[in-house]
């Protein structure tokens, strides 16, 4: 038996010494040799070899406890969704419900200084912008790496409109979301057509081009200093300010407060809580629509979609377009949160981080976007050396998920109508035919 | 007319460093059908072993020009196909089969990773190599007007080129090279027929990433400076030139390259130098929605 | 006089050099079943996908005549085809797999309850008339689905039902588009003998009690010997007989064509028999 198990373990051992020769041979010039600039501005080289030993040794064990723990089956995508995420989806309404009273009691609650208060709106924020591109990612199927683009677009719409014709939120929100699914129309017009990886390159460029816009289009967009002076939201009117101008009654004076810079940032987080919830709102009844189950339909088989007479560019258009508008939502919003927009909040890696929400939440799930947004989010405030290795682990965790689960972890699909649940509707009604 | 023939040289030399990178996207497209978004960070790797290895030399006093630049060269191509090779394994293989937006999540996974990896381990900053090699041929025409080509540019093109003879003697002469045009035709096909798919393409993958090893060492003697970020422009770049020459094409993917090039040499030359990336991206989005099956590539027949 | 529902004129569908159909001419008649038979590789699901919209015709002209009036197939974006009342079901199955049955077949009403549902406005405010027509919806497909015999099934996962039941749904789904012509790609390979006479029955039955004329490409020669009025024989992509399966199980161009064949069930029975009774079988 002894040598039962040494015979198997010695082809494992010989495997994983292999795979630690090949981290040493792949980190030894990157990891163990830092290049500095020396006394003379020419560069000299750091070593640090024992970085490179704790990578061998973490890839040897590493190697050698998964081909222990999978005994010769192969680490490949499993179609089932596992038990935690179908417990999680069949009482999705009540996990739901739950969420949303924590996140109303949220600023009421003892712990709740104004740097929670402001991380929660920050961690609401990205669960909007999950919940958007989700529409366009999860249900329809389609890889969008510019989705920042029309974040971007609704934020320079808030700011360009406030400032130029002194329109408030209220009438600029509507506005920057119909400039987002406008521009989110234009680039999907000609897109929609190319296959699906030609799309993601095309949004990724497309990304890149109304940022490099931004930067270089100084006269209106303020180039790489952005805009300033955004206007701060108002409660329906009433400023939050401490000393409000001639005729105006601030938010304290409203409700005979004593003025405190924290109701603005309440308010801000109550402000994109409704945002993210009518978006939620939105995209659990549009499932349920001819349109919805269209989407996911086309994410399924296109070819079946033309047969059965559903028009894919326009069901593709409309997907990208009510994706984009989400976007400019939250822009608009993040406008008038930070009073301050520049290009640089823009970058390609903003759409990979809302693109790592959506996948490693699940493609399509709605509870598995605010978790994994609450773990994007926080990670780097537990500590802030997890800043940079932040995207070292969402990099790492977008391709095991692939492998391990690529639906998502939290990925479980409830059918947007049953045979049981339609038959008790149409009985009350006395029969459909 | 001289400041003509200068953009011409700038920008063959820019449009042979493009092709390179451009040759690996196309071969692992017309192989298994994927955007390897990680290719531009494999570009990147490249150039940062060459910067490694090039100060490592010169603190060892190993200084001759030529013996450093082969022995840069080796190691680079070395290190940078094994991590070509690593990606494919870890990366792509266990996703054949998987759903359709599986393999390219993963990579652009792979392609963050890959540049936080470098991040981390080598800083942020600019890294500037001190020139290796200098000098170059000056022509003055009767006007005043001076024509440079450097050494470097000289360099470029001559490996190119007889990396391009070696590499289509490769495809076109080799058991390995049947094996991947068997692939490109029909993965299970060939496989049937015995070809050892698993092997066919992760020998694609090393071969792009050897190729975009070259391309690093040679944009870091070229430009002089490099940072962790340099993958993310050159990959878009060079995607741009393999769909503008017909994705799957090699000869396409160097024409593609040169003509990206020219127009990036020739834009900046003419007009602006602060549009010049947006120039790319737009030829990039143009091309894709008027000419998706570029100069070379064949029309995709849909099987239903 | 019989009704004809779709004529075909010198269709020709060229893919570089090969010519894969050749100056094709039949017509389809409303009431009958029609088959197209022929080897492997003779273009008959070139035809289908000339005829569905999924490949532009070199030449030739395809003549429809469904739900608003006639029109010219080849001249329609793949997509428009179906609404004509031109449903199809292919040769390798294409269900929308991570989807639920029922869900399959309420898509399959996409276009109608797209309007009932006012573009999307009249459904997200829930509106009684959106309702209704979604019930409506279900209780159509709860008719093909008792129909076929997938009721049980009804709230599973297209792709987790076994693949006799999943050629059955994706005729149902087809059903479900409300066609005229319904155009079967081998619906019945890889079917058990049950399964292949339950096929048949279905497709009688579409032609006698529901008006859906029926166009089949299908090799076993017994199940279309039995259901089709009519066959077309292709080979090579030219059409070498037409006519009812009496005539055509007669006809020594088809008996040769077949005789190049090696594969004996794709053999008409009666030219089997008479291999087995020559010694060869």
């Amino acid at each position: 038996m002894a040598a039962d198990a040494a015979g198997a373990i010695g082809p494992k051992l010989k495997d994983a010494a292999l795979a630690a020769l090949v981290a040493i041979a792949l980190t030894v010039p990157i990891l163990g040799m830092e290049t500095v600039p020396g006394p003379d501005g020419r560069l000299t080289l750091d070593f640090h070899f024992h970085l490179v030993a704790i990578a061998a040794v973490l890839v040897f064990a590493g190697r050698l406890a998964l081909s222990l723990l999978l005994r010769g089956r192969q680490l490949r995508p499993s179609g089932r969704s596992g038990a935690v995420a179908e417990f999680v989806s069949r009482h999705g309404t009540w996990f739901g419900l739950a969420g949303i009273a924590f996140a109303l009691v949220l600023p009421f609650m003892p712990f709740a200084s104004r740097y929670v208060i402001d991380v929660a709106t920050t961690i609401v924020i990205y669960v909007m912008l999950g919940w958007g591109l989700n529409i366009v990612v999860g249900l329809a199927g389609l890889l969008d790496l510019g989705y920042v683009a029309f974040y971007a677009v609704g934020a320079y719409s808030y700011a360009l409109f406030a400032q130029w014709f002194g329109l408030g939120f209220w009438i600029c929100l509507p506005i920057a979301g119909l400039l987002a699914a406008i521009a989110g129309v234009l680039l999907g017009f000609p897109v929609l057509r190319l296959r699906g990886d030609y799309l993601a390159i095309v949004t990724l460029g497309f990304g890149e081009i109304i940022r490099l816009v931004l930067i270089n289009w100084h006269e209106v967009t303020g180039g790489p200093n952005g805009i300033a002076d955004i206007p701060r939201p108002t409660f329906f009117g009433f400023p939050f300010t401490r000393d409000p101008g001639e005729g105006e009654t601030a938010f304290h004076e409203l409700f005979g407060l004593e003025f405190s810079t924290l109701h603005r940032v309440i308010f801000l987080y109550y402000l994109a809580l409704f945002l993210a919830l009518v978006t939620n709102l939105f995209v659990l009844r549009i499932r349920k629509l001819p349109i919805g189950r269209a989407w996911e339909a086309l994410r399924e088989d296109e070819i079946a979609c033309k047969a059965l007479g559903i028009n894919p560019t326009n069901t593709k258009l409309t997907a990208f377009a009510l994706g984009a508008m989400f976007g400019g939502f939250a822009g608009s919003f993040f406008a008038t949160r930070q009073g301050f927009i520049s290009p640089e909040s823009f970058t390609f890696i903003e759409s990979a981080i809302i693109l790592a929400i959506v996948v490693l939440g699940g493609m399509g799930s709605q509870i598995g976007v605010v978790l994994a947004a609450a773990v994007i989010v926080l990670l780097p405030e537990i500590g802030r050396e997890f800043e940079t290795y932040r995207m070292l682990l969402f990099g790492a965790a977008m391709v095991l998920i692939m492998i391990w689960r690529p639906r998502g972890l939290l990925a479980h699909r409830e059918p947007t109508l049953t045979l049981a649940g339609s038959t008790g509707g149409t009985g009350t009604r006395g029969g459909g035919r | 007319m001289a400041y003509f023939l200068q953009q011409l040289i700038n920008g063959v030399a820019l449009g042979m460093v493009y092709g390179l990178i451009a040759i690996g996207y196309s071969m692992v497209y017309g192989i298994i059908g994927m955007i390897n978004f990680a290719h531009g960070e494999i570009y990147m790797i490249g150039a940062f072993v060459s910067i490694i290895v090039f100060t490592l030399l010169g603190m060892l006093g190993i200084s001759w020009a030529p013996l450093a630049l082969l022995l840069v060269l080796i190691v680079a191509i070395l290190v940078t196909s094994l991590y070509g090779w690593t990606v494919e394994r870890i990366a792509y293989r266990p996703l054949r089969g998987s759903f359709r937006l599986a393999p390219l999540i993963s990579a652009i996974g792979m392609s963050i990773f890959l540049q936080t990896y470098v991040q981390v381990a080598q800083g942020a900053k600019i890294k500037p190599l001190q020139p290796v090699v200098t000098g170059g041929f000056v022509f003055t025409d009767p006007t005043g007007f001076t024509v440079t080509i450097s050494w470097i540019q000289i360099l470029i093109i001559v490996l190119t080129l007889v990396l391009m003879a070696g590499f289509t003697w490769v495809i076109t002469k080799t058991p390995l090279g049947r094996a991947q045009r068997a692939c490109e035709q029909d993965l299970k096909m060939a496989a049937l027929c015995g070809v050892d798919v698993d092997r066919t393409i992760s020998t694609t993958f090393v071969i792009g990433a050897a190729l975009a090893a070259v391309a690093g060492l040679m944009a870091t003697l070229y430009y002089g400076v490099i940072d962790f970020f340099i993958g993310f422009l050159a990959g878009v770049k060079a995607f741009t030139a393999a769909v503008l020459g017909g994705i799957g094409s090699i000869p396409g993917a160097m024409l593609g390259g040169l003509v990206l090039g020219l127009a990036e040499a020739f834009w900046s030359g003419y007009f602006s130098i602060e549009y010049k990336d947006v120039a790319a991206f737009t030829i990039l989005v143009l091309v894709l929605i008027f000419l998706p099956t570029g100069i070379l590539g064949r029309p995709e027949i849909e099987k239903v | 006089m019989r009704r004809s529902i779709l004529e075909v004129l010198h269709l020709t569908m060229r893919f570089g050099g090969l010519v894969a159909v050749d100056d094709l001419s039949f017509t389809a008649y409303a009431d009958d079943i029609t088959a197209i038979i022929g080897p492997n590789g003779a273009g008959k699901t070139t035809v289908f996908n000339c005829l569905t919209g999924f490949y532009r015709p070199t030449t030739g002209q395809l003549t429809f005549h469904g739900h608003h009036g006639p029109v010219l197939l080849e001249r329609l974006e793949g997509f428009r085809v179906a609404r004509h009342g031109l449903a199809r079901t292919f040769q390798n199955i294409r269900l929308f797999g991570g989807m639920s049955v029922l869900e399959n077949l309420v898509v399959a009403q996409h276009n109608h309850l797209m309007r009932a549902s006012g573009y999307t406005l009249l459904g997200l405010v829930g509106a009684a008339s959106y309702r209704r027509a979604e019930a409506e919806a279900v209780e159509r497909a709860r008719f093909w689905l008792e129909r076929t015999g997938l009721i049980e099934r009804a709230d599973q996962p297209a792709g987790s039902l076994p693949y006799g039941e999943q050629r059955k749904l994706e005729i149902a789904r087809a059903l479900c588009a409300g066609p005229k012509l319904l155009c079967l790609d081998e619906p019945a390979a890889g079917l058990n003998p049950r399964e292949t006479a339950e096929l048949g029955e279905l497709l009688l039955e579409l032609r006698d009690r529901h008006g859906v004329a029926v166009l089949l490409i299908e090799h076993d020669m017994s199940l279309v010997m039995r259901i089709a009025d009519h066959i077309v024989v292709l080979d090579y992509g030219r059409k070498i007989a037409d006519g009812p399966p009496e005539r055509i199980k007669r006809d020594p161009a088809v008996i040769k064509a077949y005789l190049g064949e090696t594969e004996d069930e794709e053999l008409p029975p009666e030219v089997a028999a008479d291999l087995a009774a020559s010694g060869g079988g």
